[in-house]
């Protein structure tokens, strides 16, 4: 290959030392590092919860923890991943680090909020770390009322202090990225010649700032109700139990479309990378972003198909839930078009797109199952509904997440990864996932419903087999975190742009100058046009 | 090129390349921020909603026990408080320093005159025992449950205003400073411009928490 | 090694929603293998062969396409769409002749209470062929009956009650989840259904401690707690008379109407303040508190037994009701 010039180069990475010019940094690069690692630690606490889950279903007695334990790691489990690891992942890292680059600026409009957003999330992850270590929550982690205002003898308040700070740790970040994305693009840089990575963390921001606070308003009504008796959810003086959950889903249904759509901003990035052809159907994937934004607000009475709310409701949030799924098929549709008459290779990035096309249609087809009330009526509060959700956001989510951290890896670093163990581990993954959950949704046809402790033992042989398939799903997440720290270390160095990829990113150096490009780019065409990169770019500047 | 305009405005942070763009992006910043407001306010109103709806007389019948003269006078001193609020803000526009470390002093004063009125009123809920928790009573309601869902909702919805009036004090502190040790100028008093912003908007609030909570008992009398 | 794969089909339901699921599947498969092997075959048609580093050429479809790929999938959830609504619309009208059988939950356990006053606990009997109308409270969190066989699944909410309804096709036992976390034992509040022959439903229904039907215990109550001292059946007290109150639509203070179903009863014992009768005083006190959920649900059915029954539900017209519920 070539010369380590980046070496000597100043980056962002070598411009300053020591633990304060981090902690204090306002370089929206190291932010995303910052990130980077909370997120991976709470990764992992939350792994750590899901392998003893697993484990202890192996049996249908319960002979691992006794069932008040058992409550509080499922509960615990759902929030660490949710709250501290999902929400704030991909658009918190990846976003942070690239978006600035991508529309050719120096930084993010407000680059000390954007810090304040990462404090904001280590603050609330001590207060929920804090109430786990104390004991733990057992509400699951949806919180539902009267159980977790009156009944619940658990660390329910300083739980959802922490959700609630670090629900404005996303909502910062949200407002970041409207504003920078608004106000900071670069000359030629138009709304339609923007990747659409940024469309669609856009759209994800406008969630985020919407549908953030009313989480924030309802917890805090949680906690007047625990702390004053209220009576606001509680029927005996008054109070209707229900509204909180319509309260709760207003923001945890809009919530996993937070958790998606960055991910499929990633995977439009990497199948055009790797196909060399422009995204077939841009606008159409752009505009099916802000739909997704946008319906998604209007179809939380999906999770309440049983919950006495009137059938009426139900037809109506039914078909809206149907109309959200439109928008994702239209993107699937044109991913897979982009492939035709393409020149398509086979890296890493490229398998976990691969098999984030795949995961994200059985996991968004049985999204199909749940929307359709009279199935509903039989699955949910079933592990189908698990097996559902765990097929988007794990198999979905966060092989995304990998396959954006391994692309942009380089460039972060400006090291490559060793390209052998990252395929295996891309294919232990995806074996494993598949492993782990398609079994969940035979259950749950079966009716086993979710969150049971102990289980009748006719369902044994599949829990057998999900927790199998945990166990290997779990190698294959360990390994990247191995060699991905080993290669920051010995990788071989990366120049610009390993992978003659679109984009201003790759324009710049790996790592990056401090302020990103030493001369801000002027822009000329659109996003994906591979004729301007077919020599691989060895050095800038 | 973008050095020249950081070198000619100081104020000027290194990831803007313009002033004009400063401002546009602090400007837009702050309304998107309000939105959230709207939303995080928004779900406590829609616990009012349809709690009202649920029991309307037992809602009106608490509401008459909040002094309407009061709570409107309060209205008055708020309205009167974003007057001087935008003094100051036209003040900052033309340069006029001194107009607007005055306005914001005022807007400051009628802010603590609201909050100290509030606070009155808060005592005197307390003293009748309208606060919910174990002592709450509310004489003539067959239903206690709604009634201390109505002061519930007052004291919560009140109190995030007030939480809320309280920050913009310290936001009005932080330009009380900043404008006495001459940082704004006509060119440059964004901080000034979005800071009055915030403060109209918690009028806002208010604006809306009076009628529902102060007048839904009119058609008692 | 048997996996189960299916549970049993035991409703009226459960061939509806399965025939429903069925159709979801092949949709399903039909698109997870067309996207599978679309992906599959361009990306070896396409790979980027040795030699071969041109930029391929961009490829432009009109609108016409994507809009056919939306308009088809959308027009097969609408199907999705119309065909679940049209269950769930079902289920959520139970035929007037149903039977019905009370059920109060409490952390961890479900209690049944028929109307002839047999009383059951995490175990339910019914007769097989004849819809059953379940009206559903729960005294503390919110629960949920869920029974994998019938289909059916509803929550269990504190302060309201709320139905679920089936006809059991096949006799046999199934199981009863609760389906809604509710605390520690969760997993262990289930419990059995039984789907008897008639004959071993009267038979069952015959045994058993003589406790006195819902609607005897609840006369009993209603004359212990004094109702009867306002409620007087001749209109002459102070309060409204019960007799053939229950079903109709009451006029109440204000100029609104209520229908007296099973809530509204409920609702007049322990919120008497919520629905006024037009004409009288709010003068009823609450008696929240002093009776059970169980002991509302006996002074309901006592209520309900104050309307005469309509003549057309003669036997011979049971026999028909039953035979015609699909």
């Amino acid at each position: 290959m070539t010369t380590p010039v980046a070496q000597e180069q100043e980056n962002y990475l070598n411009n300053s030392y020591g633990l304060k010019s981090w902690l204090l940094t306002k370089d929206h690069k190291r932010i995303a590092l910052l990130y980077l690692a909370t997120i991976t630690l709470f990764f992992f606490i939350g792994g750590a919860f899901a392998t003893l889950i697993r484990v202890e279903l192996l049996t249908p007695q319960g002979d691992l923890v006794s069932s008040d334990i058992y409550n509080r790691l499922f509960t615990m489990h759902g929030i660490t991943m949710i709250f501290f690891f999902l929400i704030p992942s991909i658009p918190a890292t990846l976003g942070n680090f690239l978006i600035p680059m991508m529309i050719g600026a120096r930084d993010l409009a407000f680059p000390r909020i954007n810090l304040l957003s990462w404090y904001l999330l280590v603050v609330g992850g001590l207060f929920a770390l804090f109430a786990m270590l104390a004991g733990g929550v057992d509400t699951g982690w949806t919180f539902y009322t009267p159980y977790s205002t009156t009944y619940s003898n658990s660390w329910v308040i300083a739980t959802a202090l922490g959700i609630f700070v670090a629900g404005f740790s996303s909502i910062l970040t949200g407002l970041n990225f409207i504003v920078t994305i608004h106000r900071m693009r670069a000359p030629g840089m138009t709304w339609f010649r923007l990747p659409l990575f940024v469309w669609a963390h856009y759209a994800t921001a406008v969630i985020q700032v919407l549908g953030t606070p009313v989480l924030a308003v309802t917890l805090i009504l949680v906690l007047c109700e625990r702390l004053f008796h209220i009576g606001i959810f509680d029927p005996a003086l008054g109070g209707d139990p229900v509204l909180f959950q319509h309260l709760f889903w207003f923001y945890s249904h809009p919530a996993v479309y937070i958790m998606i759509l960055p991910a499929m901003g990633v995977i439009s990035e990497l199948i055009s990378t790797f196909s060399r052809k422009a995204i077939f159907g841009y606008h159409f994937v752009a505009g099916s972003s802000i739909a997704i934004a946008v319906f998604g607000f209007l179809v939380w009475g999906h999770h309440l198909f049983v919950s006495t709310q009137s059938v009426y409701a139900g037809l109506v949030f039914s078909f809206l839930s149907y109309a959200v799924a439109i928008p994702s098929a239209i993107k699937v549709f044109n991913w897979t078009a982009t492939l035709y008459k393409g020149s398509i290779s086979f890296e890493t990035p490229m398998l976990y797109a691969f098999g984030f096309i795949g995961l994200f249609t059985i996991g968004g087809l049985t999204g199909l199952f749940v929307a359709s009330l009279g199935i509903d009526v039989h699955v949910t509060d079933t592990y189908f509904v698990v097996a559902h959700f765990h097929y988007i956001m794990v198999g979905g989510a966060i092989m995304a997440f990998l396959g954006g951290l391994h692309f942009w890896w380089p460039k972060i670093t400006g090291r490559m990864y060793p390209e052998g163990w990252a395929k295996l581990s891309a294919g232990i993954v995806f074996l494993g996932f598949n492993g782990t959950f398609f079994p969940q949704f035979i259950l749950g046809y079966l009716g086993m419903p979710r969150r049971y402790h102990v289980y009748p033992p006719e369902f044994q042989v599949l829990h057998v087999m999900s927790t199998l398939g945990a166990s290997v799903l779990a190698v294959g997440y360990l390994m990247p975190m191995v060699y991905l720290a080993w290669s920051w270390k010995y990788g071989p160095l990366a120049g610009p742009n390993p992978y003659r990829a679109t984009g201003l990113e790759w324009k710049t150096a790996s790592p990056p100058p401090l302020h990103n490009f030493d001369e801000l780019p002027v822009v000329t065409h659109g996003a994906y046009d591979y004729s301007t990169v077919t020599e691989e770019v060895t050095s800038v500047g | 090129m973008a050095d020249h305009a950081h070198a000619a405005s100081p104020a000027l942070q290194v990831q803007f390349d313009t002033a004009e763009q400063q401002k546009d992006a602090s400007t837009l910043g702050m309304w998107v921020f309000l939105i959230t407001e709207v939303m995080f306010f928004g779900g406590m109103f829609l616990a009012y909603i349809v709690y009202r709806a649920a029991y309307p007389d037992i809602f009106a019948l608490a509401s008459s026990s909040l002094n309407v003269y009061i709570g409107a006078a309060n209205t008055a001193v708020l309205l009167c408080s974003s007057f001087t609020m935008v003094l100051g803000v036209r003040a900052a526009q033309l340069g006029q320093k001194k107009a607007l470390a005055i306005n914001i002093v005022l807007t400051m004063l009628l802010g603590f005159v609201f909050l100290g009125v509030k606070a009155f009123e808060w005592r005197e809920k307390f003293i009748e025992h309208h606060v919910p928790g174990p002592s709450f009573h509310f004489a003539g309601a067959a239903m206690q449950g709604p009634a201390q869902l109505f002061f519930s909702l007052y004291f919560a919805m009140t109190g995030l205003h007030a939480l809320h009036m309280v920050i913009g004090a310290g936001i009005m502190t932080w330009l009380l400073i900043n404008s006495i040790r001459g940082k704004y100028s006509a060119e440059y008093m964004t901080p000034v411009d979005i800071g009055g912003l915030y403060w109209h908007f918690v009028d806002i609030i208010w604006i809306f928490l009076f009628p529902l909570f102060y007048l839904i008992d009119r058609h008692l009398k | 090694m048997k996996i189960p794969l299916f549970p049993e089909q035991a409703s009226t339901f459960a061939p509806d929603v399965d025939n429903l699921y069925f159709y979801l599947i092949a949709v399903s498969v039909f698109f997870t293998l067309l996207i599978f092997s679309a992906v599959f075959f361009l990306a070896i048609k396409y790979r980027r062969r040795s030699g071969n580093d041109g930029v391929p050429k961009d490829v432009h479809a009109g609108i016409l396409l994507e809009v056919v790929w939306s308009v088809i999938p959308f027009g097969l959830a609408m199907v999705m769409f119309g065909w679940g609504a049209e269950i769930f619309f079902r289920e959520s009208r139970p035929p007037k002749d149903a039977l019905s059988i009370y059920v109060v939950a409490k952390q961890w356990m479900w209690k049944l209470e028929h109307m002839e006053g047999q009383r059951e606990i995490n175990e339910l009997h019914i007769p097989v062929g004849r819809p059953i109308r379940l009206t559903m409270t729960s005294e503390d969190v919110i629960h949920s009956f869920y029974v994998p066989a019938f289909r059916t699944k509803q929550d269990v909410v504190p302060g309201r009650y709320s139905t679920t309804w089936f006809t059991p096709t096949q006799t046999g036992k199934y199981h009863l989840f609760c389906a809604e976390y509710c605390g520690t034992t969760h997993s262990g509040m289930i419990g059995w259904v039984y789907v008897l022959s008639p004959e071993d439903y009267q038979d069952w229904l015959s045994g058993g401690k003589k406790t006195g039907t819902l609607a005897e215990r609840g006369e009993k109550l209603f004359n212990d707690l004094a109702c009867s001292n306002c409620h007087k059946p001749d209109n002459s007290g102070r309060c409204p008379t019960l007799v053939s109150v229950f079903g109709s639509t009451v006029k109440l203070v204000g100029g609104a109407t209520a229908k007296a179903d099973e809530a509204y009863i409920r609702e007049s014992i322990l919120r008497p303040d919520a629905k006024v009768v037009f004409g009288y005083q709010p003068l009823m006190p609450t008696f929240q508190g002093q009776v059970t959920e169980e002991d509302v649900l006996e002074l309901v059915e006592y209520v309900k037994s104050l309307t005469p029954k309509p003549p057309a539900l003669a036997p011979a017209a049971e026999n028909k009701a039953q035979a015609s519920n699909r």
